[in-house]
């Protein structure tokens, strides 16, 4: 018994220190150097808006403006700009807005190649629901953490014969593994109670059952955390009834794809939902999943909430927990409020009007 | 007589299926070009023994048992012509002779009952599913599910209605698997042309008799391109024979997202296996959860009705707290797949009766009604509205 208390506090304090090597580097004087891609669309706009209100809470970030236009390397294989690839390997930390989906340019998505330029393994959307903005669900707070490089999503398929298709579903212990020690490394840094692994292994049972060994495996090193799983159609099902049990979620790609989405509907839809990207080697993307909505680019009417959550997240992965906290209750404080709201949101303020009133609010706070 | 006529002229194969003269009522044949996915209106098998029908019950696991022994003692009560031959399946043991028995029965009565038949994920791969193995033992291609909103029951969206056709035989459910090189595992997901314009066609179908608008067709083809972009060519392909019905198709993820927020979007739903089961469970919830809705698996030949969720409910197994509004409507969907119409509408109008009083509501819904205080009420209302039962004779 003596022996178990001891190993579980050496695992914990290997845990913390894991941790705290995890984190890049935090710079309690200095500026931290942040890659910004504003994307496109109304990509350029909300960038400057988040820019904005970092400057007026006087956040020590420096941003480092990039585009990430495929471009063709040496050898025929399309890749990011090399400036954009040396500016995210110095810094580390990456802030991206909206990519238009290139149609018949010829070259997969960006926000593929940046997966695989950057081994983007996790994905984590944090789901909260904000007080002002009114959905028919409240009290919501879980995060969900997808698996972002395998499973369903490796794009292997062939067509066997003519009307017969199979696609590949990847499953891989060391993904598996990678993705599970993040989550509970996730819930311990954010002081998260449980971690839900979500799978469906009484039918796909090889490979949605060495993913669940492999959280089970894990969770022996994570006992301070309640460990449980729970198949996919159990979580929808009480998703959508009582959304307030769940915690964290750690699951393979495509049932991340899925309840990732269905949890932003349940607070309010992309455009208020942060995303964080999680990179071997301490890369980090933060990004807005929404789309680029072209139809009102350059109006000032763009919701920036999403992006500025998104830098909130980036904010506390780096450390700086006291300005996260400030720029987010600004900005909830001005949803709550109703005076000064974007279209989507219910208003009929400005994009700047918005971006101008959680300034101010930032601002008194000082 | 014409059509008895046309019907003869058909490959023998579908022959035995018609069950011409007897019910009275020959099948309706799907013409049009598409020779290979000709699917043909099961007819329920005729009825036998003095115009009994039998039916095959599977109690299975959890709560399982003791819903279906409720769905006896109420047809006992109200006369329903319907007689049981209980096949038991045990979920625990290695071998599959239970679950061949259980085929065999319902190949012979040709309509099944049953309860969900729990897969215990611990154990090696070799030991399937058996509920998967029976669904494609049989070729059950159509799972249809109705959510409807009741106006009894408290849920944050009001007048839901929408009715999902699930693909029940192929996709991520093929059971395919293998371990490649130590470490990495291959799972497949199979979709053929056959099954995608079967589904499709049975879809629009559907629609159609309903006098239902708008099919949805639910996919990932942006991701999934060969696998998903078949099938939604496919039902694009059979959207085409139906001018009058509108087509439209939606990623599986946006999905969700709208099923949350605007559910009355959506009329006819149409997707392939995984996407079912996560958008019918989502449709679940929405309309008051796992208790409350009946599903259907139909096949060309066999019919098997259970819960739509497919739940085996073991930790309110025995405590008599389950809601068998679910499995009792289930039974109504069988009674009228036997053209027991009249059975079929009184049941289902005391089960929607019962649902209106909060009272007996139970813990699922947020009551503290009790399962056989449920069943009782229902029978009271079939006594004092319906025809003569047990009771009165």
């Amino acid at each position: 018994m003596a022996g178990n208390a001891w190993r579980s506090t050496v695992s914990r304090v290997v845990g913390a220190m894991k941790s705290q090597a995890s984190h890049p580097r935090t710079f309690s004087r200095g500026l931290q150097t942040v890659t910004l891609i504003p994307g496109d669309g109304i990509g350029p706009e909300i960038s400057t808006a988040v820019m904005k209100i970092f400057e007026a809470a006087k956040a020590p970030i420096q941003w480092e403006e990039r585009n990430v236009t495929a471009i063709k390397g040496p050898g025929g294989k399309w890749m990011i700009p090399t400036e954009a690839k040396d500016s995210m390997d110095k810094s580390k930390i990456g802030l991206k807005g909206p990519l238009k989906t290139p149609i018949a340019a010829g070259h997969p998505s960006m926000n593929l190649l940046l997966r695989k330029t950057f081994d983007l393994y996790a994905n984590v959307r944090p789901c909260v629901s904000i007080e002002g903005y009114k959905t028919p669900y409240t009290d919501v707070d879980l995060v969900t953490i997808r698996e972002n490089t395998e499973g369903e999503y490796s794009g292997i398929e062939h067509v066997i014969v003519d009307g017969v298709v199979q696609s590949i579903k990847l499953i891989t212990e060391e993904a598996s593994q990678r993705i599970a020690e993040y989550a509970f490394e996730y819930a311990r840094n954010n002081q998260r109670a449980s971690v839900t692994a979500v799978h469906k292994a009484n039918i796909m049972r090889m490979s949605d059952g060495l993913f669940l060994r492999k959280c089970r495996e894990v969770a022996e090193n994570f006992k301070d955390i309640k460990f449980t799983e729970m198949y996919l159609d159990t979580v929808c099902l009480n998703m959508v009834q009582d959304p307030t049990q769940f915690d964290v979620l750690v699951m393979p790609n495509l049932y991340g794809d899925i309840l990732s989405d269905l949890c932003a509907g349940l607070i309010g839809g992309l455009g208020v939902t942060p995303s964080g990207n999680i990179g071997a080697n301490g890369v980090a993307i933060f990004e807005s999943v929404h789309g680029t909505a072209p139809d009102i680019a350059g109006k000032d009417l763009a919701n920036p909430t999403a992006l500025l959550l998104s830098a909130v997240m980036m904010l506390r992965h780096m450390g700086l927990h006291g300005q996260a906290k400030k720029i987010e209750t600004a900005c909830f404080d001005t949803i709550r409020d109703k005076k000064v709201l974007t279209k989507d949101l219910g208003g009929n303020s400005k994009c700047s009007e918005f971006t101008g009133e959680i300034c101010r609010r930032v601002q008194d706070m000082e | 007589m014409a059509a008895s006529s046309a019907a003869l002229s058909l490959p023998k194969v579908f022959r035995p299926v018609l069950g011409l003269g007897r019910s009275g009522n020959p099948a309706k044949v799907t013409g049009g070009s598409m020779l290979h996915a000709t699917v043909i209106l099961v007819t329920p098998p005729p009825a036998k023994y003095g115009g009994r029908h039998t039916v095959t019950l599977i109690p299975g696991d959890g709560i399982g048992p003791e819903l279906l022994n409720h769905v006896r003692e109420l047809f006992r009560f109200s006369c329903v012509p319907v007689d049981f031959e209980v096949v038991n399946v045990n979920s625990s043991v290695a071998t599959e002779d239970d679950i061949h028995n259980a085929i065999t029965a319902i190949r012979r009565n040709g309509v099944a009952l049953k309860g969900n038949i729990e897969t215990n994920h611990n154990m090696p791969p070799s030991h399937k599913s058996r509920n998967n193995l029976l669904r494609t033992s049989l070729d059950l291609f159509a799972n249809m599910m109705h959510c409807q909103s009741l106006p009894g029951v408290q849920t944050r969206h009001k007048n839901i209605d929408i009715i999902i056709i699930r693909e029940n035989t192929e996709g991520e459910y093929s059971s395919l698997e293998h371990e490649s090189v130590s470490g990495v595992v291959e799972s497949l997901k199979i979709i053929t042309r056959y099954n995608s314009l079967r589904i499709a066609d049975y879809a629009f179908r559907l629609a159609r008799e309903k006098g239902r608008r708008r099919v949805t067709a639910v996919h990932k083809a942006n991701i999934m391109k060969l696998a998903d972009g078949l099938f939604l060519q496919c039902c694009k392909e059979v959207a085409s024979g139906y001018p009058d019905i509108q087509f439209d198709s939606m990623i599986v993820d946006n999905t969700t997202m709208q099923l949350v927020s605007k559910p009355h979007q959506f009329d006819v739903m149409v997707m392939p296996n995984l996407y079912g089961n996560v958008v019918s469970n989502v449709c679940a919830g929405l309309v008051g959860g796992p208790g409350l809705v009946p599903g259907a698996n139909y096949g060309t030949n066999y019919a098997v009705f259970e819960t739509a969720t497919r739940n085996t409910g073991k930790s309110i197994a025995d405590k008599n707290i389950a809601n068998p509004t679910a499995m009792l409507l289930a039974s109504c969907l069988m009674l009228d797949h036997l053209r027991l119409h009249d059975y079929a509408n009184m049941i289902r109008g005391a089960v929607l009766t019962t649902m209106n009083e909060t009272r007996l509501h139970t813990a699922d819904i947020g009551g503290q009604g009790t399962t056989s205080e449920v069943v009782q009420s229902v029978m009271k209302n079939i006594q004092s509205g319906g025809p003569l039962t047990t009771e009165q004779i």
